[in-house]
């Protein structure tokens, strides 16, 4: 509604234009059900009957509408337990990632100082750690010698400092707050904490929207991290619950106990548990990115800036 | 800088100390800030980088990274004769190779076409759902994979009528795994042209309009041009990681029969680390693919400097 009007006004002003109007709706119209339908029909598939899904007979429409798988799901202790892990990781993962690279982007840029002594021998030593790394061992044997194996914060701070979301928010100062703002600020006494915390911060909420945003998909899609560093069965993320049921194919033992209907109906709950959990994990990023798309695409522009 | 050229003598130096560490005093905040990003950066980035050197010795728990037996490159040579080497070089460089060739155009493609749709509120949706794929977790999205190929009832299966066990099938390995890497973040991967061929002045496409230029005119001579920087900077990117094949997805659709075109470093590098507890050789074979990623990145980069200078005259 608030696209600027003079693209609107490009009416078409020959047949040939509005035939290749319609050639790319259709193109368009074409690839997009290419890319939901799989998603559409793995939630029909959740929902039905799953002979009928293997028969071939649930193409457009669910067949015999059942939520048993569903319910088998959310009755399925290990994937409840990985759901509120889930939860919990993407919660404190989002707000401790977003900290960290605040904290590290903003005295580094030159909305902060004009010229902290020691600045670009910090940005090169955060920015050195995106092209070179001790690689999966020495970190995975540094992460054990910090006692952190096991501990959920494993998950946060080995890889707390994102380099690249820290030069984007960077560039974000010193591109949109003048450091007259600043000087104003500590020139009425504030100290630099301070017009951190009461100045920068509230001006700098579109980026902070970009930062939580990937913070967010990141730790509620992660499962390698979890899966070396935490190997508690207690501890693992949604993802990692759900590895034994899509890739494994392994029906759990509390399943089997709760079934009454003998091998034919475990085998049934066995393939509508797949079907319904993939649901469970994709949903509440496929609800919530929408409302935000604005902030990510506008993310890339900021990066974009700087290439 | 200017002011300090003006001082020669000890004193001056004094006063220029001093005003360092005035300059420092005043800015202890933002040092404080400073403070655990460095020290995470130093402690879980810098010491393992300094880690590496368990490549070159024989690990044991006990005598610790810095002080077990010095070995050499014995754990290179190892590998360079490892059964597998030239296969496992062969798929990596492949896959990811393949992945670039039909992955990289696509976005491209879909960003010119999704530009040019005029009711803005249809290029939203079409854009908001090209987007869905890649919020979902490689975990879900290769168990959708399993699913949609079973040789009993998979939808590919169904849709083909018959029931072949395609992930089974070593010929099929990169397909599936090139497809499904299209399926999820092609629609991702336009945002970064989408906000470049946002910057282009609208009285262009009016001008050419009156001229008489179709759309696909209009597409080739504005929009293309404009892209052609990004473009460069995105091939950079991605064929500086030539080497860098994934280990999730790789290793979550590996099967044992399909190890002839999905046996890569990365996830050797996991097994003979995390499964075998073969600290040092793991830590070598990784070594060994960051240095040729290394040179792979300065060659391209080198490549493409002289390129785009080129395309600059052109």
């Amino acid at each position: 509604m608030n696209k600027p009007a003079a693209k609107d006004s490009r009416v078409p002003t020959g047949l040939s234009d509005r035939t290749s109007d319609i050639i790319l709706v259709i193109f368009c119209v074409i690839i997009v059900l290419l890319v939901a339908y799989p998603l559409y029909y793995v939630l029909i598939a959740s929902i039905s009957n799953p002979y009928d899904v293997y028969a071939g007979k649930t193409f457009l429409l669910p067949s015999e509408i059942t939520w048993s798988g569903y319910k088998a799901v959310f009755a399925e202790q290990s994937i409840v337990t990985g759901y509120l892990n889930s939860i919990k990781y993407t919660i404190i993962g989002t707000i401790f990632s977003t900290l960290m690279v605040f904290l590290s982007a903003y005295p580094l840029s030159q909305t902060a100082s004009k010229d902290l002594p020691g600045r670009k021998f910090f940005s090169i030593f955060f920015i050195i750690t995106m092209y070179f790394g001790g690689g999966l061992i020495p970190t995975y044997l540094i992460v054990r010698q910090t006692g952190l194996i096991n501990n959920m914060w494993a998950l946060f701070i080995p890889g707390g400092v994102a380099v690249g979301n820290m030069i984007i928010v960077r560039n974000f100062f010193d591109n949109s707050i003048p450091r007259e703002i600043v000087e104003a600020a500590e020139i009425d006494g504030a100290s630099k904490w301070r017009t951190f915390i009461n100045i920068i911060v509230p001006l700098s909420r579109p980026i902070m929207a970009v930062m939580v945003v990937f913070a967010m998909v990141a730790y509620w899609n992660d499962w390698f991290t979890a899966m070396i560093y935490l190997p508690g069965v207690d501890k693992a993320p949604l993802p990692l619950v759900l590895r034994g049921i899509l890739i494994r194919s392994s029906a759990t033992a509390s399943q089997a106990s709760t079934i009454s209907g003998g091998f034919a109906e475990l085998n049934k709950i066995t393939e509508l548990i797949k079907f319904a959990s993939i649901i469970v994990a994709a949903a509440p990023m496929l609800i919530f990115y929408p409302f935000v798309q604005k902030y990510f695409e506008r993310g890339f522009m900021a990066g974009a800036v700087k290439g | 800088m200017g002011q300090n050229t003006a001082f020669a003598n000890g004193s001056a130096r004094k006063t220029k100390v001093a005003y360092l560490l005035q300059r420092i005093g005043a800015n202890w905040q933002l040092y404080a800030m400073l403070l655990i990003p460095l020290a995470i950066t130093f402690i879980y980035k810098y010491i393992p980088m300094y880690g590496i050197q368990i490549a070159f010795r024989d690990y044991t728990a006990s005598r610790g990274m810095f002080g077990s037996t010095w070995v050499g490159f014995d754990w290179f040579e190892r590998f360079f004769t490892a059964p597998n080497f030239w296969r496992m070089i062969r798929n990596t460089v492949l896959l990811s190779f393949y992945s670039l060739l039909w992955g990289f155009p696509i976005p491209i493609i879909l960003a010119l076409m999704i530009n040019q749709l005029r009711f803005k509120r249809f290029q939203r949706t079409v854009q908001t759902i090209l987007y869905a794929p890649h919020f979902i977790s490689i975990m879900v999205v290769c168990g959708m994979i399993r699913i949609f190929l079973s040789p009993s009832g998979g939808l590919i299966n169904l849709i083909s009528n018959s029931n072949t066990d395609y992930l089974s099938l070593a010929s099929a390995f990169r397909t599936i795994y090139i497809a499904s890497g299209i399926w999820q973040d092609a629609g991702w991967g336009i945002i970064v042209y989408m906000a470049t061929l946002a910057n282009i002045d609208v009285s262009q496409y009016e001008a050419a309009k009156i001229d008489g230029a179709s759309l696909f005119q209009r597409i080739l001579h504005i929009d293309i041009p404009e892209l052609i920087p990004t473009i460069i900077l995105m091939l950079i990117m991605s064929a500086g990681s030539l080497m860098n094949v994934g280990f999730e997805k790789v290793w979550l659709l590996q099967t044992n029969l399909n190890k002839a075109t999905s046996d890569v470093i990365s996830v050797y590098v996991y097994q003979q680390g995390i499964e075998n507890a073969k600290y040092s050789y793991s830590t070598a074979v990784g070594l060994f693919n960051t240095v040729v990623n290394i040179i792979l990145l300065i060659i391209v980069n080198r490549l493409a400097s002289r390129m785009s200078d080129k395309v600059r005259f052109a």
